[in-house]
C-alpha cells in the first residue's frame, strides 16, 4: 500500500487538484453532512456535554502536565500485568521495535486493527519490505489497502470513495489479497460490509500477531481500551497468541475512572452514536482468554517536542474523533489527501507541523489551511482552541524562532515566500507609525486608484491575487469625508466644525 | 536506539518539555452522574428503548421466562449448535430441543467457535443511556472469543440488578483487571459514506432476554 507521505505537494497544489474533482466533493459533502446532522443529535441527548468537555480537557492537561509520572505507573502497571513495554523515540524506532517482535515469534503475516498511530510510522510499509504481510482489518482501511489507497479521514479513511467505487475495488483487487469478493457482487453497504466479513474470516482464524494502537491506556490499572464498531478489532485483540499495541504517549489518562468522561464524549463525537458498537479492555494477559502475549510501544515521535510548545501543546488532548474534520469547510472542499499526513483536516493542521516541524514546504503550508471560521474549536470534545493554535503555527512559519526539534531547542529561519509579506508589514508599520506619511499615502493612493492594478506584481504579489480581487481603494480618505461632512453641517447647524484630531499627532 | 537508551531520552524530553513547569489544572466533575431521573422501571425500559435503536432484538421476560425464552430464540435463528460459558446458570437451557450445547472450556479454539451457530450467556452490567451490555469474563460469560466467533448472540440481562442509568455508574461496577467487552447492539460499520450499517465481523443477530419481575 502506498501509505507514505514523503514528497507531496503542499496543500494549495494538492487542493487545487482535490477541488476540481467533482466526484471527490459529492462524496465528501453526503458523507460530512450526513454525520453532521446526527452529531449534533446525539450531543444534544446530553444536558452536561459541556461540562464534560471541561473534564476531558482538563483530565488530558492535567495528564500532560506529569505525562513523565504517568507513563511510569502505566509502565510498572502494564509490567505487572503481565505485559512488556517498549519506548521509542521515533518512527524509525517503534517500526524496528514491532519488526523484532514480529520476528520473533516467526510469523510472515500479522492482522491490524485500524491505528492511527502505526498510519503515521508508516509502519505497514515498513514490514513489507521487512517481508511481512500487514493486513488491514477495518473495512474502510481495507477498502485502502486493496485501492492501493492512502487514508483521507481519521474515522472513516475510505471517506472520499462511494459506493460503487467501493465494490469496482473489491471486485477488482480481494483476489489478488486472498478469497475473492462474491459474484454478482452489488453496491449496497450491507453487501459490501457481507463481503469484508468473508474475504477476512480466514485471516482472523489463521493470524498468530495482532497489531493495535490503542484510544486510552489508564496508568493507574495498565488497561488499554480500543474503540471500534465493526469488531474487526476484538477478533485481533483476542485471536492472535501475540498482541503488539503500538501508542502515542499522549493516550495515557491517569484512572479507570477518566473514561467515564471520554466513553460519553468519544462515539458521540465521531460515528455520532450513544455508544459505538464494541469497546475492548485489556490489562496486560488473562490466562485461557486473548494472547498469550503482550507487548505495548510507546511513542514518542514528536509528541515530547509538541509539549514543549506552550501554545501548541494543547493538541496533544485529541481523542481522534474527526469531529472537527466534518464540520470543517475546508475539509469538506478539498479532501483528506491534501492535508498529506495520517492526519487530515483541522488538527491535522496543527498536529503535524507540530509532529513533523515545518521545514518541508507542505507542513508549513498546513497552518493555513483553514478559514479559522471556528466551527473546529465548537465541536471539539477536548476543547482544542484549533483556530488559536492555527494562528500560533502560522507566526511560526512567517517569522521563525525558537522551537524543540527532536528533543533539542533550536532556532528556525523564516519560511520561504514570507519574506514579500515581512517586507510590506515593515513598510506599513513605518507609515502607519508617522501621520505625515499616512496622509500622503492615502493622498496619493486615491488619486492614482484608476491606475491600480488588479493582480499584483511579483510572484509573492500574484500568489495573494491569484485567488482575490485586491480591494479597491476609495475615491477619497474617511478623512476627507469627513472634513467635507463637517464643513457642510456647520453652514447647515451654524455650529462650529469638529476636526479630526490629526493635529493630536500619531494616537 | 536502544530499548533502554530510548525510554530514557522520552522521558529526558517530557521533562524538559516541561520546563516551563505549567500549572496543574484541577478537573472539574460537575457533570451529571446520569441524565435524568428514572425508577428502576424505567431504567429498564430505556435500556430496551436503546438496544433496539441499535438493532439488538429484545425480548421481555419473567424470571420464570428465561429458559422458554432462550429456547425459542435458538429455535427462531435456526440454530443447531451452540456454545455456553462454564458457569452459565443450567436452568436457562433447560427447555433446549434439537441443539447440540457444547460448554466453552479455556481451550476452545477460534476454528471450533467457527463451526457455532450460537452462544447464550450472561452479562456483567449493562447501561440504558448508551444501550451497551458489559462483558467480563466471569463464569457466567466465559472467554471473550465465544461472543464473537459465532454469528448469533443470546445475552441475559436481569434488571433491576444489573442495569445502571449511565456509563458513570457502570465504570464503579467493574474490575479493570479482567478483560471486558463493551457491546451495543450487533457488530456494525459506518465505514461506506458515514451511513451506518449492521453486520461486519461480530455476531450479526445480539438477541438480549431482559429479565424482570415487573413484566
Amino acid at each position: 500500500m502506498s501509505g507514505t507521505y514523503l514528497g507531496l505537494p503542499a496543500f494549495p497544489e494538492a487542493a487545487r487538484t482535490s477541488t476540481k474533482d467533482a466526484q471527490l466533493r459529492a462524496n465528501l459533502t453526503h458523507a460530512t453532512h450526513t454525520i453532521r446532522a446526527k452529531r449534533a443529535g446525539a450531543v444534544g441527548e446530553l444536558a452536561d456535554w459541556q461540562g464534560l468537555r471541561a473534564a476531558g480537557a482538563a483530565i488530558k492537561d492535567h495528564t500532560l502536565r506529569h505525562l513523565d509520572t504517568y507513563l511510569e505507573q502505566l509502565e510498572a502497571a502494564v509490567t505487572a500485568a503481565g505485559g512488556t513495554v517498549h519506548w521509542a523515540v521515533d518512527a524509525a524506532d517503534a517500526n524496528r521495535i514491532v519488526t523484532e517482535l514480529v520476528r520473533a515469534t516467526g510469523e510472515t503475516e500479522v492482522v491490524k486493527v485500524k491505528s492511527m498511530a502505526t498510519q503515521e510510522i508508516g509502519l505497514n510499509d515498513h514490514l513489507r519490505v521487512e517481508g511481512i504481510s500487514a493486513y488491514e482489518t477495518d473495512l474502510a482501511e481495507l477498502i485502502v489497502q486493496l485501492g492501493d489507497d492512502r487514508p483521507s479521514h481519521i474515522l472513516v479513511p475510505a471517506i472520499h470513495k462511494n459506493r460503487s467505487q467501493i465494490r469496482d475495488i473489491f471486485r477488482t483487487a480481494m483476489g489478488e489479497w486472498g478469497r475473492p469478493a462474491p459474484d454478482g457482487l452489488s453496491d449496497t453497504p450491507a453487501d459490501l460490509a457481507e463481503a469484508a466479513r468473508l474475504h477476512l474470516r480466514e485471516k482472523f482464524l489463521r493470524a498468530k500477531v495482532g497489531i493495535s494502537g490503542a484510544n486510552f491506556m489508564v496508568a493507574e490499572t495498565g488497561t488499554m481500551v480500543v474503540v471500534e464498531s465493526e469488531g474487526n478489532g476484538r477478533m485481533c485483540l483476542t485471536l492472535p497468541e501475540t498482541l503488539i499495541s503500538v501508542v502515542g504517549i499522549e493516550k495515557v489518562v491517569p484512572t479507570f475512572r477518566d473514561l467515564e468522561v471520554f466513553l460519553q464524549t468519544l462515539p458521540r463525537s465521531s460515528t455520532a452514536e450513544r455508544m459505538n458498537p464494541y469497546t475492548s479492555m485489556w490489562t496486560g494477559t488473562t490466562d485461557g482468554d486473548g494472547p498469550r502475549t503482550f507487548h505495548l510501544v510507546l511513542l514518542d515521535n514528536g509528541r515530547t517536542d509538541t509539549l514543549a510548545d506552550t501554545e501548541g501543546r494543547p493538541a496533544l488532548r485529541c481523542i481522534r474523533c474527526s469531529a472537527c474534520l466534518n464540520v470543517c469547510p475546508v475539509y469538506e472542499r478539498a479532501g483528506g489527501h491534501a492535508y498529506g499526513s495520517a492526519y487530515p483536516g483541522p488538527i491535522g493542521a496543527i498536529l503535524t507541523p507540530q509532529l513533523r516541524g515545518t521545514a518541508d514546504a507542505l507542513d508549513a503550508s498546513l497552518p493555513y489551511a483553514s478559514s479559522l471560521c471556528g466551527a473546529c474549536y465548537d465541536v471539539c470534545p477536548v476543547a482544542i482552541d484549533i483556530p488559536s493554535i492555527l494562528v500560533h503555527l502560522r507566526e511560526r512559519v512567517a517569522q521563525g524562532g525558537e522551537v524543540v526539534t527532536a528533543g533539542r531547542r533550536t532556532t528556525i529561519k523564516p519560511a520561504k515566500g514570507h519574506a514579500a509579506e515581512r517586507a510590506a508589514m515593515r513598510a506599513a508599520l513605518v507609515t502607519l507609525d508617522h501621520p505625515v506619511a499616512w496622509r500622503a499615502t492615502q493622498y496619493l493612493a486615491a488619486r492614482t486608484r484608476r491606475l491600480h492594478p488588479r493582480r499584483l506584481p511579483t510572484p509573492a504579489g500574484r500568489a495573494w491575487t491569484d485567488r482575490r480581487d485586491l480591494p479597491q481603494v476609495p475615491a477619497g480618505s474617511f478623512r476627507d469625508w469627513w472634513r467635507e461632512h463637517e464643513k457642510e453641517r456647520a453652514g447647515r447647524t451654524g455650529a462650529p466644525a469638529r476636526d479630526t484630531g490629526e493635529k493630536g499627532g500619531a494616537q | 536506539m536502544t530499548g533502554s537508551s530510548s525510554r530514557t531520552e522520552v522521558l529526558r524530553r517530557i521533562r524538559a518539555a516541561l520546563g516551563d513547569r505549567p500549572e496543574d489544572v484541577p478537573v472539574p466533575r460537575d457533570y451529571l452522574q446520569e441524565h435524568g431521573d428514572r425508577t428502576p422501571q424505567e431504567t429498564a425500559d430505556l435500556l430496551a428503548e436503546h438496544l433496539a435503536d441499535y438493532r439488538a432484538h429484545v425480548h421481555r421476560a419473567a424470571p420464570a421466562d428465561i429458559a422458554g425464552t432462550v429456547a425459542r430464540l435458538l429455535a427462531d435463528h435456526g440454530s443447531r449448535t451452540a456454545v455456553v460459558p462454564p458457569g452459565l446458570p443450567q436452568e436457562w437451557l433447560s427447555q433446549v430441543a434439537g441443539v447440540e450445547v457444547t460448554t466453552a472450556g479455556a481451550d476452545i479454539t477460534a476454528r471450533e467457535l467457527d463451526a457455532i451457530d450460537s452462544v447464550v450467556t450472561g452479562c456483567a452490567v449493562a447501561i440504558a443511556e448508551t444501550g451497551t451490555i458489559v462483558l467480563d469474563g466471569s463464569p457466567d460469560q466465559g472467554v471473550r472469543r465465544i461472543t464473537l466467533v459465532p454469528d448469533h448472540h443470546v445475552c441475559v440481562v436481569r434488571a433491576p440488578e444489573q442495569v445502571v442509568a449511565a456509563v458513570p455508574q457502570a465504570l464503579p461496577r467493574l474490575d479493570p483487571a479482567r478483560p471486558l467487552t463493551w457491546i451495543s447492539g450487533p457488530s456494525a460499520t459506518s465505514d461506506i459514506e458515514l451511513d451506518r450499517v449492521e453486520g461486519v465481523h461480530g455476531p450479526r443477530t445480539l438477541d438480549v432476554v431482559l429479565v424482570s419481575a415487573a413484566v
